[in-house]
């Protein structure tokens, strides 16, 4: 049996009343894309919030790489390899682009403080280590002409394209996406597609992902799971959803 | 029709305010409490001021418009930009640092002495400026800091005997614990909540300074702290016993001037200490950190930033650089009490680090000089201090809002 890379068991969120999230499971294998639909308000991003630490889960395990992750820290979880992006661009707008990536390696940099004020030649290493790597990054999402540009001035798809390498930049294993063909024009969507499988297929990382354009989910997810009201609604390949009558009778009740 | 009624509104503030601290007085008679009226001469003043207040806000978009077409001398333009600065820099800096050792040498005691007090103002407000200005953390009881740095030198001093220079890097690690042990409870607070906290501690410190009468020596203070030496030779008239004088080692004359001006100079290259390390920290890991904080806390979550330990870094090195200029200011004082450590200091160097323009160093160097040299120029006015100092504060907030010089990063460019 090859060993899960995320194992989501009976996750559940509530808040006050409101059962965001009820009883709900995914799973994630090793260089897999695995997508999450459901209408909106359906309560995928509170999944998200809560496998990254953001919330913590009301019950329910959140098993990564066997470990159990569910009441860690929010940054404690990342540094254990699952990185995400969020909803809303969240960049730091005043910082180049580079700094950015560099920002995203902090943990990696910062050894200590005299080895940094005295610029050792370690520390040195470590410098020009990250910035190696937030070059590596910058071109493979395309953005390395724009390296020293304020990253609040890049257009919309350029700063998701930043989102993705600056968590790419983490080295995790699994890059956990929000919604990030929301607001890219079909070029750029096409783009994203292609990065998104480059990622599985060279950089050998799985990827769970939120997305509404069905297109994009369809063409590229290995496994998809549909939530609806915060429960469980269906789960298979894009096949067996595409022509799933509750899916169907979900999407079309809602519009 | 908002305008009058704000500026009615206004008026009425100011009229409420005035009455009661002005308007009505309260005296001791015996053991009945007399309430008194101002005079009618103080009526008049308050009445024009009320009047004062009225016709500002009713006209505040006019005033407004006057105040843009003063001129703002934008001094970030007076630092040359890239290759040039590069070049330039050193050579700048070392200019910078001859004028200021040469200087002290060719003007009176007095000004060699308030320059010496501005560097002390300088180094505080380039430490509260980690905290406040890069890491964005409201620290309302700074002067704390500076307080455990002074009075960990002046104990340690008295009661251990040791020197200013082995206490030097000693209070700014107590002071550094001192943050540490305040910042790990307190850092999750958010904004005025984190002021507040900072704002009571400030007063706890000098509160248990003032009633640890055993110790600190209460409300008395401690006094003859040790002046520092250099190399062990002393600047007193009279050397300790089994010790040297300066004046005796080189074979001249004594004079006060030279003790002065030796501490103008220790002053002189703590300053240029503090500033390269803030430097350097900027352009650092962790200062970089302390940015992106600012900017977007859950993206920093998100990557792995521990948030905790990145905001305490901040509060723990700005509260070791008070403790440096606290332990600094004992040995100049040679005389310390919980009176020199009361609120109105953190006040005064906040409003130094607001004024300068927060994250900007040559912006708090300038404020802290002139928030030191002013008040001496106008000493007849000394019993308006604190109100010429709200008056500064309103009009640069108006004509400034984003103090003397804005901060400008240090940019990381990529080859
Ligand atoms: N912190 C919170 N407190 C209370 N309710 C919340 C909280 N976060 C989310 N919710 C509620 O949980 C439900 C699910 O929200 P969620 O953001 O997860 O939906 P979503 O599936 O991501 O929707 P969309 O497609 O619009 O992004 C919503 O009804 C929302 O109001
Ligand atoms: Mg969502």
């Amino acid at each position: 049996m090859s060993q899960l890379l995320l194992d989501v068991n009976g996750l559940t969120m509530q808040f006050g009343g409101l059962k965001a999230v009820d009883k709900v499971n995914i799973t994630v294998k090793n260089r897999q894309i695995v997508s999450i639909i459901g209408p909106n308000g359906a309560g995928k991003t509170t999944v998200f919030n809560c496998l990254s630490g953001f919330y913590i889960p009301t019950t329910g395990s959140v098993l990564f790489k066997g470990k159990e992750i569910a009441g860690m820290k929010d940054f404690q979880i990342s540094r254990q390899g699952l990185v995400r992006t969020f909803q809303h661009v969240r960049l730091f707008s005043n910082m180049t682009v580079i700094e950015n990536m560099l920002v995203a390696q902090h943990r990696h940099l910062n050894t200590g403080l005299l080895s940094g004020l005295f610029k050792t030649p370690s520390y040195r290493r470590l410098e020009r280590e990250a910035m190696d790597r937030a070059v590596f990054w910058l071109k493979e999402v395309n953005l390395l002409d724009s390296a020293n540009r304020e990253s609040g001035n890049l257009s919309y798809g350029q700063q998701r394209r930043l989102e993705i390498a600056r968590c790419m930049v983490t080295q995790p294993e699994l890059l956990m996406l929000d919604e990030p063909a929301a607001g890219l024009n079909p070029n750029e969507t096409k783009e994203l597609d292609e990065l998104i499988i480059r990622l599985r297929d060279e950089h050998e990382i799985s990827i769970l992902l939120i997305e509404h354009d069905m297109g994009l989910v369809m063409g590229i997810s290995d496994h998809i799971y549909v939530i609806a009201q915060g429960m469980p609604l269906a789960d298979g390949n894009a096949d067996e959803i595409k022509n799933n009558p509750d899916v169907i009778k979900a999407y079309l009740g809602e519009s | 029709m908002g305008k009058l009624y704000n500026a009615i509104f206004s008026a009425g503030i100011a009229l409420v305010l005035a009455c009661l601290m002005i308007g009505v007085k309260l005296d001791t008679d015996g053991t009945t409490l007399k309430v008194h009226g101002a005079s009618p001469e103080q009526w008049s003043w308050i009445i024009g001021g009320i009047a004062l207040v009225f016709l500002s806000q009713l006209f505040a978009d006019q005033i407004d418009a006057a105040f843009g077409k003063i001129p703002k001398p934008n001094l970030s333009n007076l630092i040359p930009e890239g290759d040039k600065m590069v070049r330039l820099k050193p050579w700048l800096l070392a200019g910078v640092f001859v004028c200021m050792v040469i200087w002290p040498f060719l003007v009176s005691r007095g000004s060699v002495d308030l320059a010496t007090l501005a560097l002390i103002y300088i180094m505080l407000g380039l430490g509260l400026n980690i905290v406040v200005g890069l890491a964005g953390l409201l620290d309302l009881g700074y002067v704390a800091f500076y307080a455990v740095g002074a009075y960990t030198y002046a104990l340690l001093s008295q009661y251990f005997g040791l020197s200013f220079w082995v206490c030097l890097p000693i209070s700014a690690g107590m002071a550094a614990l001192f943050g540490f042990l305040l910042g790990f409870p307190v850092l999750r607070l958010r904004g005025d909540y984190l002021a507040i906290v900072t704002l009571g501690f400030g007063e706890i410190i000098r509160i248990l300074l003032n009633n640890w009468t055993a110790v600190t020596g209460g409300p008395n203070g401690i006094s003859g702290i040790d002046k520092p030496s250099l190399f062990g030779l002393e600047f007193s008239r009279r050397p300790s016993e089994g010790g040297t004088t300066f004046h005796e080692f080189f074979g001249i004359d004594y004079s006060s001037t030279y003790k002065v001006i030796f501490l103008y100079l220790i002053a002189v290259v703590l300053v240029a200490f503090v500033i390269y390390v803030i430097n350097r920290l900027m352009r650092m890991p962790i200062g970089r950190a302390w940015e992106a904080l600012r900017e977007d806390e859950i993206a920093c979550r998100s990557l792995g930033l521990n948030r905790t330990a990145i905001k305490l870094s901040a509060f723990t090195i700005g509260a070791s650089t008070a403790g440096f200029a606290g332990s600094f200011f004992a040995a100049r004082q040679g005389f310390i009490s919980p009176e020199s450590f009361t609120f109105i200091e953190s006040a005064i160097i906040l409003a130094i680090v607001v004024l300068g323009g927060m994250g900007s160093q040559i912006g708090i160097i300038l404020a802290a000089i002139v928030m030191t040299i002013l008040p001496e120029l106008a000493r007849e006015f000394s019993e308006y201090r604190m109100l010429l100092f709200g008056l500064t504060m309103v009009l640069m907030m108006r004509w400034r809002p984003q103090g003397l010089v804005p901060m400008k990063r240090p940019v990381l460019e990529l080859k």
